[in-house]
């Protein structure tokens, strides 16, 4: 009779080890959908002659920090063993959790070791995907590529290391972030902004007297689709960061983690529609399209703790945080296309400090250290690398280049070239 | 045999073709063109920032017809394409000196 009992027990144990590892891979597949929302998105806000290009960004560097973090960015985020500040090196994934290691642990393994990298590594895609929009356009091909390396190879992993991986933000000073405001988005954006800030600006974006010029985007439906599709995978991103389900106690979790991801999107949405309708006059499609993804972000720091009334407001001020944002980044002459920099990084910011509303275990000193730590490590090293990029082998295409579009220059290849010219004579 | 050149408004494009179907022109050519006249352009908005469009949409449609029926032609295509507002676009008639069907080589007022 005991040995049956045993005997159900583990199976139990069992079933919902394989249940949160289920739930681990779905939502770590919603994630990696979401860098076909971001190709999208950033596809649709770029001019026709630059789409090719940015494509290409999108899916060589989702597939660089696959592999980049699969080698070592992994191991540097959850090393065996660190101070807190560096981690022990060391390379490649290791075995899975056998039987044994499940039922002994008395349910501290609960999933398995493959999902978790699973779902870290389209984190660290997501973070470099912020980056590819902001630099649209004038960035060489090939050195965002080579940046990509070292970004999903080190930056992102040293600072998910010093708060996810159990560093010394998370030990010591208490920093709370649920699912990566700031370790993820607010990260890419500071990569991006450093980027940006070498680069310099679209040829015409700025006019000699001050003015600023619109440089309208290509295809709004792709742009809007793009954003649909990452409004779907933030639901991943948030939903799976709950690491759990198999308890009615987590499972309901899980459904607030998701109501509330869904609330501050739509709160995003509507009061960026009406920032925009307020400040221009006109409704703006792309203004509202970045009050989503603002809404998303703000919430993502923490989406288990407010109610779902105050997951919208949360969102909502990040829908106009995110208008004010673009225009002053713009006043500034700091060229973002997708408006990269204010959805994820000022909007991070503000996802970071929100924390504070609902969860009585954040501090004032424990976030700002975050913010402070995060976009001073992500700042700096990345402003080094675009440095050495730009010495070794240049960042920026040519003039010539860029009026033609990046993508003749980097590509070879159009991607509306019917409108242009037709096929090879025969 | 004249050609009459006409710039219109694009949604106007249908009406013009069927009245000109109507007084027995057999066929025309249409291409889709920017430009401006006493219309100039508009502003338009993208993220809070407002921009000119110098050059608007119009289509250009040239028609090879017989000297006997100009009058009937321009009267239909001022009647079919006309909205009363400003932008309506203009019609050009050009002298053809030669005219030739490329199938059967026949020239003149026979290849219309």
């Amino acid at each position: 009779m005991e040995a049956q009992i045993t005997e159900v027990a583990n199976t139990t144990v069992q079933l919902a080890y394989a249940l949160d590892t289920f739930y681990f891979l779905i939502s770590g597949a919603l994630v990696m959908w979401m860098a076909a929302g971001f190709a999208m998105l950033e596809a649709g806000l770029v001019r026709s002659k630059s789409v090719t290009e940015i494509l290409t960004k999108n899916i060589s560097l989702f597939a660089i920090a696959c592999i980049m973090y699969m080698i070592v960015g992994y191991n540097i985020m959850y090393p065996s063993d660190g101070n807190g500040f560096l981690p022990s090196i060391s390379f490649f994934l290791g075995g899975d959790n056998t039987v044994e290691d499940v039922l002994g642990s008395g349910g501290d393994v609960y999933y398995s070791g493959m999902s978790d990298f699973f779902f870290q590594v389209v984190f660290v895609a997501t973070a470099m995907s912020v980056v590819s929009g902001a630099v649209a356009e004038r960035m060489k091909l090939w050195s965002f590529l080579l940046f990509a390396v070292v970004f999903t190879s080190v930056i992102y992993p040293l600072e998910g290391y010093w708060k996810w991986g159990g560093g010394f933000l998370d030990a010591d000073f208490g920093f709370l972030d649920f699912a990566g405001s700031g370790v993820v988005h607010m990260a890419g954006a500071s990569a991006a902004l450093a980027g940006v800030l070498l680069l310099g600006a679209r040829k015409g974006k700025y006019g000699k007297d001050g003015s600023i010029n619109a440089i309208p985007g290509s295809n709004l439906p792709l742009a809007t689709l793009g954003t649909f599709i990452l409004w779907l995978g933030w639901f991943g991103f948030n939903g799976g960061s709950e690491l759990m389900v198999s308890n009615v106690d987590e499972a309901n979790a899980v459904a607030l983690v998701f109501v509330n991801t869904n609330m501050a999107a739509a709160g995003g949405v509507v009061a960026a529609l009406i920032t925009a309708r307020l400040m221009f006059g006109k409704a703006d499609l792309t203004m509202a399209l970045n009050g989503a993804l603002a809404g998303l972000v703000a919430i993502t720091a923490e989406p288990l703790t407010p109610t779902p009334g105050l997951a919208t407001v949360i969102g909502a001020i990040g829908g106009i945080i995110v208008v004010f944002s673009i225009v002053g980044l713009d006043k500034m002459k700091i060229d973002d296309p997708v408006g990269a920099i204010s959805v994820h990084g000022v909007v991070g910011v503000w996802g970071l400090l929100a924390v504070l509303l609902s969860n009585g275990d954040a501090t004032v000193t424990g976030q700002l250290m975050g913010i402070i730590v995060i976009f001073g490590w992500v700042f700096g090293a990345s402003l080094l690398v675009w440095f050495i990029i730009k010495m070794i082998m240049g960042i920026r295409v040519s003039e010539e280049e860029e009026y033609e579009g990046v993508d003749i220059g980097e590509c070879g290849l159009e991607a509306y070239p019917e409108f242009t010219k037709g096929g090879a004579k025969s | 045999m004249k050609l009459v050149s006409a710039i219109i408004k694009p949604f106007k494009l249908d009406d013009v073709r069927e009245a000109l179907s109507e007084i027995g022109v057999n066929g025309i050519t249409v291409t889709e063109v920017k430009g401006f006249g006493r219309q100039k352009g508009h502003t338009e908005l993208y993220r809070g920032a407002e921009y000119v469009v110098d050059f608007l949409p119009k289509v250009k449609l040239d028609a090879a017809i017989d000297d006997g029926i100009l009058d009937q032609v321009i009267e239909a295509i001022s009647k079919a394409a006309n909205t009363g507002k400003i932008g309506d676009g203009k019609i050009f008639v050009y002298p053809l000196e030669q005219a030739i069907r490329i199938r059967t080589g026949e020239s003149g007022a026979e290849a219309l």
